[in-house]
Formats: structure tokens, C-alpha cells, sequence
């Protein structure tokens, strides 16, 4: 019967012991502990947060630079193109003019044979045409008397055989 | 992964340190206990008072018998009569069995003792003149009050500790006794306060939760170690247990919230027959506000001290047998001793889940108490 009736004594400074126990506890261990637990599963999810953030920037910025690295190369084929383009441009142009060049020189070149070959033949044609009268003088000095009718013959005489 | 092992060592090193503490406590267990057989030689052992005695309170601290010779702590007593304080040793009582003092008042003079049998067996009485006795007010400080101080005191330093640890290691991973707290104190919150008691509300009841949970916890631990200082039956008392429930009651009640009282008075889900004209349900459910602190008490009271009652039990059977034959006795010495040991296992487990019912318990009264949307 002892064992199951409760002691006044034993109640009295158990609810006293408990008391103490209970106040140290709720008073100034556990807003410590409390506090402190909370303030790290805080930090913890906040770096859990950040890191996601962090991992999210990361792939961000290695597709940007992955777009940036695309857009250079294309650039720079771009420019090659371009380059390759205007090269074959300059080379064309060069060349066209170099023939025009050629052209004109030759063309200047053949007029002036042409003049040149025109002049001699004329110096000719009069050196010929005074010899001829020379000749003719010499072997008509004879036969003919009027020299202005001689050299008018003779000259369309010479008229035909050019035109021959 | 690598604090899931880490732990996992942490507690294997507790374990064994918990093995090695039980196998002690049989050990030791079974000093006293042939020390008080040798001291009965010629009268019989008696297993029931053995154990009897060390279940129930006492004045005066018993450690060991040496040869016939009690070696005790002798406790102060306090007592009240009529206004007026006496203290004196309990050891008194071990040198003559009645104690006489003088009121020094009206000169009277007032006999204590310490009776046998009858109603207050066990407990001091002041012997009036004409032989009848009376209870007077007594707030001695006992073996169970003794070691309740101790425990209490064990429990404040650890928490200083680790109240300190925090302080000092702020934020950083815990470490040492931190981390054996705090895995406790985080299971409290997380899976007892949390899963029962509604979230806005879980501060408010945390700090009491986590109190008793080690306070029942570390006192059935120690209630377990049988050297002096540790060993008294606390949380096995049923003063103990009733006062840890009557906490629950006024904390369960006192911030009980206004639908709580609602659902008493009309309870929900129950044909209206039951609540009028006779008010059967409200008078149920009052009644249970009652019974479940009472529950939580008993149920506390009797895990511990059956626990207590089994180790001493098969430790006695040792002597019972012993008083037959010597043989016997060395024989029966082995085999009780393994059963002991692995019954101390099993108390130790049975110390951690007996606070855990408790704790969960109250936290669920606190929860039905403090809820906010009940279903209709």
C-alpha cells in the first residue's frame, strides 16, 4: 500500500527540485539552445539556397559564355568571308585594270606605228614620186617639153598604182 | 553521409559504455544483496522485503552491510507539529528506536519512532501517551529527496554545459556532449512537440517538453546505477511521477484555448441523446481531463519500479537458492547474472522510452489543448 500512496514529503520538494529544474531549463538553457539551433538550420537553408543560387549563375554565365564564344566564331567566319570577298574583289579589279592598261598602251602603241608607218609611207611615197620625177626627167628630158604636164601624168599615173 | 557514420560511432562508443555501466550494476547489486544475506544467516532471506525496501523510500541512506555492520548515509529529518520544527538525524533511530524531544514551549515532551507495522510502517510518527500514533508534517530529507537533489543538480550542470557550448561554438556543427543533446533535444521538437502540438503553438510548450523528457530520462538512467550516490528509485516513486503529471495537467488545462473547452462541454461528432438531457459525453470527457494525467503517472511509476523489481528479483533468486545449496547457488549466481544484465539492457531502453511516452503524451494533450480547426 506504501508503494502506491504518494509521500506529502517527497511531493513537496519534488514540485520544489521540478520547479527549479523546469525554470533553469525555460529560463536559460533552452532560448539559448533553441535560439541557436534555429539560427543554424536558418544559415543552413540559406546557404543551401545560395549555393543553388550560385550553381544557377554559374550555368547561366557558361551559356552566355558559350553564346558569346558561338557569336565570335561566326564573327570572325564573318569576317573572313568578307575578307576572302574583297580580296577576290581587289584581285578582279587589279586585273581588269591591268588589261585596260595593256590595251590602251597597245592600242597607243599600234596608232602610233600606224602614224608612224603612215608617215613613212608618205615620206616614201614623195621620196619615190621625186626620184620617179627625176628618173622620168631624166629619161623624158628628152622626149617631153612641158615638165607640168609630165608630172601631172605622171603622178596619176602613180594615183592608180596606189590604188591598185 | 559522413555525420550519419559519425553518430553512428558516437553512439556505438555510448553503448558499450552502457553494456560495460550495466554489467557493473549487477555486480554491485549483488554486494548488498549477500551482504544482507550473510546479516540473515540464521533468519531466512526474504527476496520480497529485499527488494521491497529498496523500492520504497527511506531515511537513511543504505550502501552496503559489512560483516554484520551497516554502513549508511544517516539523512536529516524534518518535521512539523503543531506549528513548531524539530530536525534531527535519522540516525537517531539506528542508535534507540524511539526518540524523545521536549517541546520547548509548553515543556512537553514528544516521543518519535519509526514503526514496524500498521498503517504508517516505515514512516516517522510521534507515539502519543496513550500509544496511538500520529503522522505529523514531514518534509525529511530522504534517500528518494537525496537523490533527487543530486539528479537535479546533475541535470542543471549538463545543461549549463551545453547552454555553454552553444554560447561558445555559436553556429558551428555541435560537438562532445553538445551533439548527444542536441540530437535529443532536436528529437523532441522534430518528432514528439512538432508532430503533435500545432505549429504556431510549439515554442510555448518546447521548454516543458524538453525538461521532462530529461528529467525522466537522466533519472531513470541513474535510478539504474547502483553505487551510492546514484540508485534511489525516483521516477519509480509514485510521489514523483504524479507531481511530473500534475504539471501536465495545470500546463495542459491553464493554456488550454477556448475550443478545447468548447469540445468538453459540447462534445463534436457525438449524437446530441448523449449530451442532453443527460449529460453523458461532458461529464465523460471532464472525468477524462483527469484520468489521462493519472494515466501518464501510473503508467511512468510502473515501468520503473517493475524494472527495478525484475533486476533485484533475479539477483535474489541467487540467495533463495543459495540457502539450499552452495552449489546451487554459484551455479544459479551465473545464470542470474545474465538475465540480469540483460534485463538492466532492457531497462535502459525502457528508461528512454518510458520518458519518450511521457513526453509524447503530454505533448499530445498539449496539442488537443491548443489546436485550432478541429473537424466537424
Amino acid at each position: 500500500m506504501e508503494l502506491i500512496t504518494p509521500d506529502f514529503g517527497f511531493v513537496f520538494w519534488m514540485t520544489i527540485a521540478f520547479g527549479i529544474v523546469f525554470f533553469f531549463i525555460a529560463k536559460f538553457a533552452f532560448p539559448v539552445i533553441g535560439k541557436t539551433l534555429k539560427n543554424r538550420e536558418q544559415k543552413i537553408a540559406e546557404s543551401l539556397e545560395q549555393a543553388e543560387r550560385i550553381h544557377e549563375e554559374m550555368q547561366n554565365i557558361q551559356a552566355k559564355n558559350e553564346e558569346l564564344l558561338k557569336k565570335a566564331k561566326e564573327e570572325r567566319e564573318e569576317m573572313l568571308n568578307e575578307a576572302r570577298i574583297s580580296r577576290d574583289k581587289i584581285i578582279e579589279e587589279a586585273k581588269t585594270k591591268a588589261k585596260e592598261e595593256t590595251d590602251r598602251l597597245v592600242d597607243a602603241a599600234k596608232e602610233t606605228i600606224e602614224n608612224e608607218r603612215k608617215a613613212a609611207m608618205t615620206d616614201i611615197k614623195n621620196e619615190i614620186a621625186t626620184i620617179s620625177i627625176k628618173v622620168a626627167e631624166k629619161i623624158l628630158e628628152r622626149e617631153l617639153s612641158s615638165d607640168e604636164a609630165q608630172i601631172k601624168y605622171i603622178n596619176e599615173i602613180i594615183k592608180e598604182t596606189d590604188n591598185q | 553521409m559522413q555525420i550519419v557514420i559519425l553518430e553512428g560511432q558516437f553512439l556505438m562508443k555510448i553503448w558499450k559504455y552502457i553494456i560495460s555501466l550495466s554489467f557493473l550494476t549487477c555486480l554491485l547489486f549483488s554486494v548488498p544483496n549477500i551482504a544482507i544475506a550473510e546479516n540473515q544467516t540464521e533468519s531466512e532471506f526474504k527476496a520480497g522485503e529485499v527488494i521491497i525496501e529498496h523500492i520504497l523510500d527511506s531515511y537513511e541512506w543504505h550502501i552496503f552491510t559489512w560483516k554484520g555492520h551497516h554502513v549508511s548515509v544517516y539523512l536529516p529529518c524534518i518535521v512539523f507539529n503543531e506549528g513548531k520544527c524539530y530536525t534531527f538525524s535519522s540516525k537517531v533511530f539506528h542508535e534507540d528506536e524511539l526518540y524523545k524531544t521536549v517541546n520547548k514551549t509548553n515543556s512537553e515532551e514528544l516521543v518519535f519512532t519509526i514503526p514496524h507495522e500498521g498503517n504508517h510502517k516505515g514512516k516517522i510518527v510521534i507515539l502519543n501517551a496513550d500509544g496511538t500514533m500520529k503522522r505529523p508534517f514531514d518534509i525529511s530529507i530522504t534517500k528518494n529527496v537525496m537523490a533527487l537533489f543530486i539528479s537535479c543538480t546533475i541535470i542543471i550542470v549538463l545543461f549549463y554545459l551545453v547552454t555553454k557550448a552553444y554560447k561558445k561554438r555559436g553556429e558551428k556543427e555541435p560537438k562532445g556532449l553538445q551533439s548527444l543533446f542536441e540530437w535529443l533535444i532536436v528529437y523532441v521538437r522534430d518528432d514528439i512537440a512538432r508532430k503533435a502540438i500545432n505549429e504556431k503553438k510549439v515554442d510555448r510548450y518546447l521548454p516543458y517538453l524538453v525538461t521532462v523528457f530529461f528529467f525522466i530520462f537522466i533519472n531513470n538512467l541513474l535510478g539504474l546505477i547502483p553505487i551510492f550516490p546514484f540508485g534511489a528509485n525516483i521516477t519509480g516513486n509514485i510521489a514523483a511521477t504524479a507531481v511530473l503529471a500534475l504539471f501536465t495537467f495545470f500546463i495542459t488545462n491553464l493554456f488550454g484555448n477556448k475550443e478545447y473547452y468548447k469540445d468538453i462541454v459540447n462534445t463534436p461528432g457525438v449524437p446530441w441523446f448523449l449530451k442532453f438531457p443527460l449529460p453523458l459525453m461532458p461529464v465523460i470527457e471532464t472525468f477524462g481531463c483527469f484520468t489521462k494525467p493519472c494515466v501518464l503517472a501510473i503508467r511512468l511509476f510502473a515501468n520503473i519500479t517493475a524494472g527495478h523489481i525484475v533486476v533485484l528479483g533475479f539477483i535474489s533468486s541467487i540467495f533463495i537458492v543459495a540457502q539450499i545449496s552452495v552449489a546451487g547457488g554459484v551455479g544459479m549466481s551465473l545464470f542470474s547474472l545474465i538475465l540480469a544484465i540483460l534485463v538492466d539492457c532492457i531497462e535502459i531502453l525502457v528508461a528512454y522510452i518510458q520518458a519518450y511516452v511521457f513526453t509524447l503524451l503530454s505533448a499530445l494533450y498539449f496539442g488537443m489543448a491548443s489546436k485550432e480547426h478541429h473537424h466537424s
